[in-house]
């Protein structure tokens, strides 16, 4: 089995603002091997960006690490200052943002974006930071001719593989995507996904993928991770999440996509909307929306209950838990 | 109601709308400039009573300048749209105009700018009432106010209204765009990805929500959408558009069963399902096309597995491919020519 490279632990962000103290993610812990790809889904503000920015040390205020450890290779980034992370940052792990319309300066060409990376992580000469753009492009599919194009000559998803060009320029053991697909056509998506799991076995690096698109990681990642209000509703094998799903909610979530294969079954989709973290339910926090909420739910706050090979946060499996051990 | 609305509705024989040569180009950089883009070319669809249209394109083909070009906030480069027999473009009077507007209003896709932040919700759907149907009493406004607010499933209704945007979710919001334009009383809601913004947890609920407006209400749908699964989800017909052109029409099932554009398999095969196996990955990698100064020939045939010369020569026009269904590619077969191969072969 490969070594442990990223193991979270009991972490909690919260955003301190005047009159609330809004906990966007809330004691999650997660472990990933060297080489290992995660997919983590939830809707918007279920903290899963949140939660990745805290991984990867990128929070700012209000946003904080409220409790919890990042360990990383052996170093808990919580800890390290502004100036030990430099050192790690992009070297050993990257990141790559939602939208890289956003992300590339329009003024500057992908060449000098590529060299102002490089250099502010180490010294080369001019020559071999031509030689490793040219590469690193080369990696992801495009012509080393556009190193002297800028952002806006690109195509959408040009500019996204630009990024994760960006990202794969140490060759870091850790690449972090934040929905790098989801303002791509399904087309571009498709080839934006096999390119990544292209690179990801040749080059051996893991991959943390969030997205909000259960659909798009069913054939990519080894494990997924279902967040649902800053907790972990559910994490297991993919095949085992998607095949069986445990919580309530991510067969909600499985069963609010229309398919375009098979027979055309009522889409149900789940009523109601996520709570507001200021003031989350009592009890499971997914017990106002859930179909097979019991009286219990709303006065007793599930833990993580161990099911086959996954971990889910409902009180319907605690019962289940018990009787194994 | 008054005397023109009756006229009006008695006209309609065939399609509620039809669209015909509808092109839209816009002209890049000055005045004198010969860079055109082709947003939307020769466009021939129709929209019938109570039917739900799916207008189906990835991003830049050109189908939210459908969605405009129809509520009138573009006119025609060429072409024309006819609503029950009228053309559009030419109504002039206010009164002419205003009922078009009332008769098919739009549905935006950004269900979070899409409303004045400093009013309650309740202020749109008013104001539509107010302007379009100016013989209901104030107290009748009200009444009719929440009808609509139950119809799309904002109760209780009467809190509902008092909300301001602010104090909703993206689902409910988007909601009051469809309840501002059902209080118009339409008979065609021009939708633009109505559900793009929101979370999949909320999307099967408005889809859901479209079906059964048509139901009861008795509404026409265009829905314009980038996500083939949604529109096979509540569409009886689906329109494919690529680079401004139509390249396939026909019932749903017919189309997604039996697509003929390579486009059209293209896209169905790039659709992730999560309780279904990969589809073989093609090489394509999504390239948008060339729609500035496109020139002849099929815009898909630098992507097309399938191109031949002609392609490059000659820009191909829907054809017949059964009975309902069409593409446009000089390479597709239509079915009754298969059906007659296969019958020859088990003859």
């Amino acid at each position: 089995m490969p070594e442990l490279l990223l193991e979270v632990d009991d972490l909690s962000v919260s955003y301190l603002t005047e009159t609330a103290d809004i906990r966007a993610v809330e004691g999650v812990s997660l472990s990933l091997r060297s080489g290992e790809f995660l997919g983590i889904v939830g809707e918007s503000g279920c903290g899963k960006s949140t939660l990745l920015f805290a991984i990867a040390q990128l929070l700012s205020p209000p946003a904080e690490v409220v409790s919890g450890r990042v360990q990383f290779k052996g170093k808990d980034l919580v800890t390290l200052t502004e100036g030990e992370l430099r050192h790690v940052r992009w070297r050993d792990y990257s990141v790559v943002m939602q939208s890289a319309m956003n992300a590339l300066n329009p003024m500057k060409s992908i060449a000098a974006q590529l060299a102002d990376t490089i250099r502010a992580h180490t010294r080369m000469t001019s020559d071999a930071i031509r030689t490793r753009s040219a590469e690193v492009l080369h990696l992801v599919g495009i012509d080393a001719a556009h190193l002297e194009s800028y952002p806006h000559q690109l195509s959408g998803g040009m500019r996204q593989r630009a990024m994760i060009a960006m990202a794969l320029l140490f060759t870091p053991q850790l690449v972090i995507m934040d929905e790098p697909t989801s303002a791509l056509d399904v087309v571009a998506q498709r080839s934006l996904m096999t390119k990544i799991k292209e690179l990801q076995t040749e080059l051996g690096f893991a991959v943390i993928f969030v997205t909000h698109d259960m659909s798009l990681i069913a054939h990519y990642s080894d494990r997924v991770m279902v967040m649902y209000a800053g907790q972990v509703a559910e994490i297991g094998e993919t095949d085992s999440v998607f095949g069986r799903p445990l919580h309530p909610y991510s067969k909600g979530l499985l069963d609010a996509f229309p398919s375009i294969r098979g027979p055309r079954r009522p889409l149900t989709g789940i009523p109601g909307t996520p709570p507001d973290l200021a003031r989350p339910p009592a009890g499971c926090r997914f017990q106002p929306r859930c179909s097979e909420a019991m009286p219990a739910c709303s006065t007793i706050r599930p833990e993580l209950y161990v099911v086959g090979s996954s971990d889910v946060r409902c009180l319907l499996y605690a019962e289940e838990q018990r009787n194994a051990v | 109601m008054n005397s023109d609305r009756v006229s009006g509705a008695q006209e309609a024989v065939g399609p509620l709308l039809r669209t015909v040569d509808l092109t839209r180009h816009f002209r890049l950089g000055g005045l004198f400039s010969k860079r055109i883009l082709h947003a939307v070319d020769d466009l021939a669809m129709t929209i019938s009573e109570r039917e739900i249209v799916a207008l189906v394109g990835e991003s830049g083909s050109g189908k939210t300048t459908v969605a405009r070009l129809l509520a009138m906030v573009y006119r025609p480069t060429r072409g024309q749209v006819f609503y029950r027999g009228r053309s559009v473009h030419s109504l002039r009077s206010r009164k002419d105009l205003l009922w078009y507007r009332g008769e098919v209003p739009m549905v935006f896709q950004d269900p979070y700018s899409a409303m004045n932040p400093v009013y309650r919700v309740a202020h749109g759907v008013m104001r539509n009432l107010k302007l379009h149907r100016p013989d209901l009493e104030p107290a009748q406004r009200r009444q009719e106010a929440e009808r609509v607010f139950d119809t799309v499933g904002l109760s209780p209704a009467d809190d509902m209204l008092k909300k301001f945007p602010y104090e909703m979710s993206g689902g409910q919001r988007q909601r009051v765009g469809f309840a501002q334009a059902l209080a118009v009383r339409p008979k065609l809601i021009l939708a633009d990805e109505p559900v793009s913004m929101l979370d999949v947890s909320i999307r099967a609920g408005i889809l859901n929500m479209m079906a059964s407006l048509r139901e009861q209400e008795s509404v026409s749908i265009l829905y314009i959408t980038h996500d083939i699964a949604s529109a096979r989800y509540v569409a009886d017909r689906i329109v494919v558009m690529y680079a401004g052109r139509a390249v396939e029409q026909g019932p749903t099932e017919v189309v997604l069963s039996r697509p003929k554009h390579p486009y059209t398999q293209l896209l169905l095969s790039a659709v992730p399902g999560p309780r279904e196996a990969a589809a073989p990955v093609s090489a394509d990698s999504g390239e948008p096309p060339r729609v500035i100064n496109p020139g002849e020939g099929c815009r898909f045939r630098q992507r097309c597995p399938y191109a031949i010369d002609e392609c490059a020569r000659v820009t191909p026009l829907l054809r017949p491919m059964g009975p309902v269904h069409d593409a446009a590619c000089h390479v597709a077969t239509p079915d009754s020519v298969e059906a007659g191969v296969a019958a020859t072969r088990d003859g």
